[in-house]
């Protein structure tokens, strides 16, 4: 399903959407991304530069804010810009950790593209990660 | 230390080839808990128009550990790595990336920039296959805690 430039208004909200991460997620992101600092997969190591636990590395978030762009678009060919601000980190815990994404249509452009902006947060309301996107649609 | 402001504009060597491999790339989208059938699937990328399957947007983050340590680790530069945070990260994308691909990529120091306490240094870095076509531009933006000069 691909969304059609006309069919979206300025200032639209789009569906808000969560995810879980585990230690285990970040630990094939190390493998996939060939990002291997400890900090992402030892506790121990996290803690002792002074993290409250393992953090997620900013391009695992903006690697999921991504997911939620080109799943509302529907072509992840489409994007033509993709820009991320980490804000604050992903604390994960053994028990995991939940983000909120949240994204409205800012702006509709020339050449059918539009310009995404969206905001990752905690349950609790700290924002991690401030997002923009601009997508060509059909 | 305050990083050297005289390497701002200073471009590095593009990194050697690196070719994209397909099961990469549907390792990093099963990573990343992606369920797009385009970055796993060959005939669903064909279906979707697409020649093969393509890397999801962030995937250019894997050539990063391949240009950016010249730049990091740049005596001149005077970064201490144990300082860094990734404070931002943006992509302009040229086209889709795709098993097969020769992919380089070619930092240069675009900005410091002090601001409190810390420092912001980004590096910009043109991406292109080996035979010269564009693919990519990546901008990271990179804190260094605590070595701005004191304000007196």
């Amino acid at each position: 399903m691909t969304i059609n430039y006309a069919d979206v208004a300025q200032g639209e909200d789009l569906k808000p959407w969560e995810y879980r991460v585990e230690r285990v997620n970040l630990v094939m992101y190390a493998g996939a991304s060939g990002d291997f600092n400890p900090i992402h997969w030892s506790p121990e190591f996290a803690r002792a530069v002074g993290l409250p636990d393992t953090i997620a590395t900013g391009m695992h978030t903006m690697a999921r804010i991504g997911q939620y762009v080109t799943d509302w678009c529907g072509d992840p060919g489409a994007v033509v810009s993709f820009k991320n601000r980490f804000t604050s980190p992903v604390v994960v815990p053994t028990e995991g950790a939940t983000v909120v994404v949240k994204g409205r249509v800012a702006e509709k452009l020339d050449d059918n593209r539009v310009r995404i902006e969206v905001e990752a947060e905690s349950p609790e309301g700290t924002n991690v990660s401030k997002a923009e996107a601009v997508v060509r649609l059909a | 230390m305050p990083l050297n402001k005289s390497l701002i504009g200073k471009k590095y060597p593009a990194s050697a080839p690196y070719e994209v491999g397909r099961e990469r790339i549907k390792e990093f989208a099963q990573a990343i808990g992606e369920t797009n059938p385009v970055y796993t699937d060959e005939k669903a990328a064909k279906a979707a128009g697409y020649p093969d399957i393509i890397a999801p947007p962030t995937f250019l983050t894997v050539l990063n550990f391949r240009y950016s340590p010249q730049v990091i680790g740049d005596p001149d530069l005077g970064l201490d790595y144990s300082r860094v945070v990734h404070g931002e990260q943006s992509y302009e994308l040229h086209r889709p990336v795709v098993p097969g691909m020769r992919l380089v990529g070619e930092p240069t120091i675009t900005d410091i920039t002090a601001r409190g306490k810390n420092e912001f240094f980004t590096v910009e870095a043109a991406i292109s296959t080996e035979s010269g076509e564009s693919v990519a531009t990546a901008r990271a933006v990179i804190v260094s805690r605590g070595t701005a000069e004191e304000a007196s």
